[in-house]
């Protein structure tokens, strides 16, 4: 089979899927969690045998001086409310309201964010995407740099930056269509998938670029397009599996795990499979690309 | 490393049983207590409990930002650690197993993160941890027994005028070599405000040789307490006895958390119920045994017996990393489960490699211990090459974030450097007794 011409085919693929993404990012943006926009998480639970409407207990809690955004049912008789930050004070008294109105309540999970720290939090979160991309950039270039001629080290890091964006864009445009449509919202833990699927997206180019490193060696009789097509073929088994177990893994967490850590194990599943996406067919053909307008007729 | 592949079964066998013996959880069987041992050694004790974190424990996260408006940039530090070390003792009374109080700068502001976990009632907690200091200065009651001016009793004391408002400063520091103290030790120095010093002048000079005793939040500190040896009218005390350093430091901070009380707002705040950290701890268990379950098949069913070896290092591998996450120990939050349900996958991949790697030596022709050989060694730098790039993003993670972010990159990484020895040298060491044969 050859990978290598129908690359095109590939890539076109990846921008089918990265410019409506980019689009659905651009006009739908990402629903921000307390974490980045601060606010209050409240989720309660009313005694057994009681159901609450969530419209009416948003309407209650708005009479009672809350502004809350929404509030949905996660299980039979529990609500999670989303409003605006509450101090201390605010929340006992609401909660004396909820107790008389509603009978008593139990606090399953109370959550505040003020101003200072979702702003804090934001610029990290940026910083520290930012930061784990150029480490992982320099450090392939570094890692490759006995790479034999045709291809070059600084091609495996260029390729390095294209896997990742392209990745970081597939999960980012995903969650922007999941938080227009399904109220997703994205908070530290969604950047930690997003550098957990950077680490592992770069897992899976650095075995293909350090199968293509051996094979230059091995096989110099052969011209370099058929040395990247061979190593792409006999790496694509451990891909596919790898990817697999972790998959295996991830839907265990995502169907059986806990409530608060669901979004993110999906954002790191969305990444994983991009990631196998990806460093298969767009990050290794990129050398010969980079190296064919430089020296055409060189192989 | 020995080279014979007896003596490192022998060696991986013994590890496996330690890792065993860590991992016993308190259990009944047939009426006879189980349970996993504790660590004594000089300088490092583990009692070797899984740590929880909040969300599986229950209980609340506070983070709390400091105002230093009325406080001089010189005494910015003394005075955030006199807050957290209020705190802490605050906390410590609760009777909580495991808090955590941090102090985090950033941007020159500073916050105190404090955790409480497992803790029911988090009202009082939240409201005793955002209580100002009150330190006051309380002299003998008038109807005190005569004998008490040597051996006061806390209940012989009364509130005097002077309160931790007029003290401006408390520094612990080394005795001046003199001729009347011959024992070189430490001394805590007194700095007191311009009405201070006019309410101590008239208070030493009502109670000279008696004790003065000095109360954090009602509570006697420095027991027993100093006796007033001199009128003071400049406003410059000092506490001599024979305090060490440490001991010295001990108490400057406390008059501080008096001295210099500092207004905390909560910026953030994490409640979690005992109930829904129950249910994730349920989950959470599942959702492993489930991960493993299925990586087995997955290996068994593709690679057979080589699959049979994997899944054993694997099982090896979970055990250790367990065992280490008791002896660090790792305080273990739903994030944190994740990152290392998350390694088990990693852990598989470096054998995916071998394996395939072995595979295709095979076909090709070679021998089976050529392969073997073959496989392990090209593998090698594609699993050092793959697992740096993640361990540098867990590095990323770990400085950038807090609580559950810091649980996943810190299993993460743990999960991922055991994982290298465990898929590696486990594996081959079973491949060569078992599988290679005679070489």
């Amino acid at each position: 089979m050859n990978i290598i011409k129908y690359k095109n085919w590939f890539f076109a693929f990846s921008l089918a899927l990265i410019i409506p993404g980019v689009i659905a990012l651009a006009t739908f943006g990402l629903k921000l969690g307390i974490d980045f926009s601060g606010g209050t998480l409240w989720e309660v639970r009313i005694s057994e045998g009681r159901t609450i409407n969530n419209q009416d207990f948003q309407n209650f809690l708005n009479q009672e001086g809350a502004q809350v955004s929404s509030a949905t049912n996660t299980a039979e008789n529990s609500i999670l409310v989303r409003m605006r930050t509450v101090d201390e004070n605010q929340i006992n008294q609401i909660r004396k309201k909820v107790n008389e109105q509603f009978g008593s309540v139990e606090d399953l999970r109370l959550e505040t964010v003020g101003p200072t720290i979702s702003k804090e939090l934001t610029n990290k979160a940026v910083l520290a995407v930012f930061l784990a991309t150029v480490a992982i950039v320099f450090y392939v270039t570094w890692a490759f740099r006995t790479v034999p001629a045709p291809t070059s080290s600084i091609a495996f890091g260029f390729c390095t930056i294209f896997a990742l964006l392209h990745d970081i864009l597939v999960v980012v445009a995903v969650f922007a269509v999941l938080g227009r449509f399904f109220n997703v919202e994205v908070d530290t833990l969604f950047i930690t998938a997003l550098l957990t699927v950077i680490g592992f997206s770069v897992h899976d180019s650095i075995v293909v670029f350090d199968r293509i490193r051996e094979n230059l060696k091995k096989h110099k009789e052969q011209n370099f397009e058929s040395v990247v097509n061979n190593s792409l073929l006999e790496t694509m088994a451990r891909s596919l599996n790898t990817s697999l177990t972790a998959i295996f893994v991830l839907m265990a967490l995502l169907l059986f795990g806990g409530a608060s850590i669901k979004i993110f194990v999906l954002a790191l599943l969305v990444g994983i499979i991009t990631g196998t996406y990806s460093s298969i067919f767009t990050a290794a053909p990129l050398p010969k690309e980079i190296r064919s307008k430089n020296l055409p007729l060189d192989y | 490393m020995p080279k014979n592949p007896r003596v490192v079964l022998l060696l991986i066998i013994i590890l496996t049983l330690a890792a065993v013996y860590i991992n016993i959880p308190k259990v009944k069987i047939f009426g006879i207590e189980v349970a996993h041992p504790r660590l004594n050694l000089q300088n490092f004790q583990r009692d070797l409990e899984p740590k929880l974190g909040l969300d599986l424990a229950g209980g609340v996260q506070l983070d709390m930002s400091a105002d230093m408006a009325n406080i001089e940039e010189k005494d910015h530090q003394s005075a955030i650690e006199s807050a957290k070390n209020i705190i802490e003792s605050r906390i410590n009374s609760l009777g909580v197993a495991e808090s955590n109080v941090q102090v985090a700068k950033s941007a020159g502001k500073y916050r105190l993160i404090i955790e409480i976990p497992g803790i029911t009632d988090v009202d009082s907690a939240v409201s005793i941890v955002k209580k100002t200091a009150h330190l006051e200065f309380r002299t003998l009651k008038a109807d005190a027994p005569p004998e008490a001016t040597l051996s006061a009793l806390p209940e012989n004391f009364q509130s005097s005028t002077l309160t931790g408002g007029d003290l401006k400063l408390a520094q612990a520091a080394p005795t001046q070599a003199s001729q009347s103290i011959k024992d070189p030790g430490y001394v805590v120095n007194l700095q007191f405000t311009e009405e201070g010093a006019q309410k101590l002048e008239q208070i030493t000079t009502d109670n000279l040789q008696l004790p003065m005793a000095m109360f954090l939040d009602l509570e006697p500190i420095s027991w027993p307490p100093p006796i007033i040896q001199s009128i003071i009218s400049d406003g410059n005390a000092q506490i001599t006895g024979s305090f060490t350093a440490d001991e010295a430091r001990e108490l400057a901070i406390q008059l501080n958390a008096g001295a210099l009380p500092l207004p905390l707002t909560i910026e953030r705040q994490t409640r979690i119920g005992p109930t829904i950290g129950q249910e994730a701890i349920d989950k959470s268990i599942v959702a492993t045994a489930l991960g493993i379950v299925s990586v087995a098949i997955f290996m068994i069913a593709y690679y057979r017996i080589l699959g049979v070896f994997a899944v054993a290092a694997l099982l090896i591998y979970s055990l250790v990393v367990f065992a280490v996450f008791k002896i660090i120990p790792v305080t273990l939050t739903l994030a944190g489960i994740a990152g290392f349900i998350l390694s088990i996958g990693m852990a598989v991949d470096a054998n995916v490699l071998i394996f395939e790697r072995i595979k295709e030596e095979l076909r090709t022709g070679s021998p089976k211990h050529d392969a073997f050989f073959t496989g392990f060694d090209r593998a090698w730098t594609s699993i050092r090459d793959s697992n740096v790039s993640s361990l540098i993003t867990t590095a990323i993670l770990f400085n950038f974030g807090s609580g559950s972010v810091r649980g996943f990159a810190l299993t993460l990484a743990i999960g991922i450097l055991i994982s290298m020895f465990s898929a590696i040298t486990i594996t081959r060491n079973f491949l060569r007794v078992f599988w290679v044969g005679k070489i």
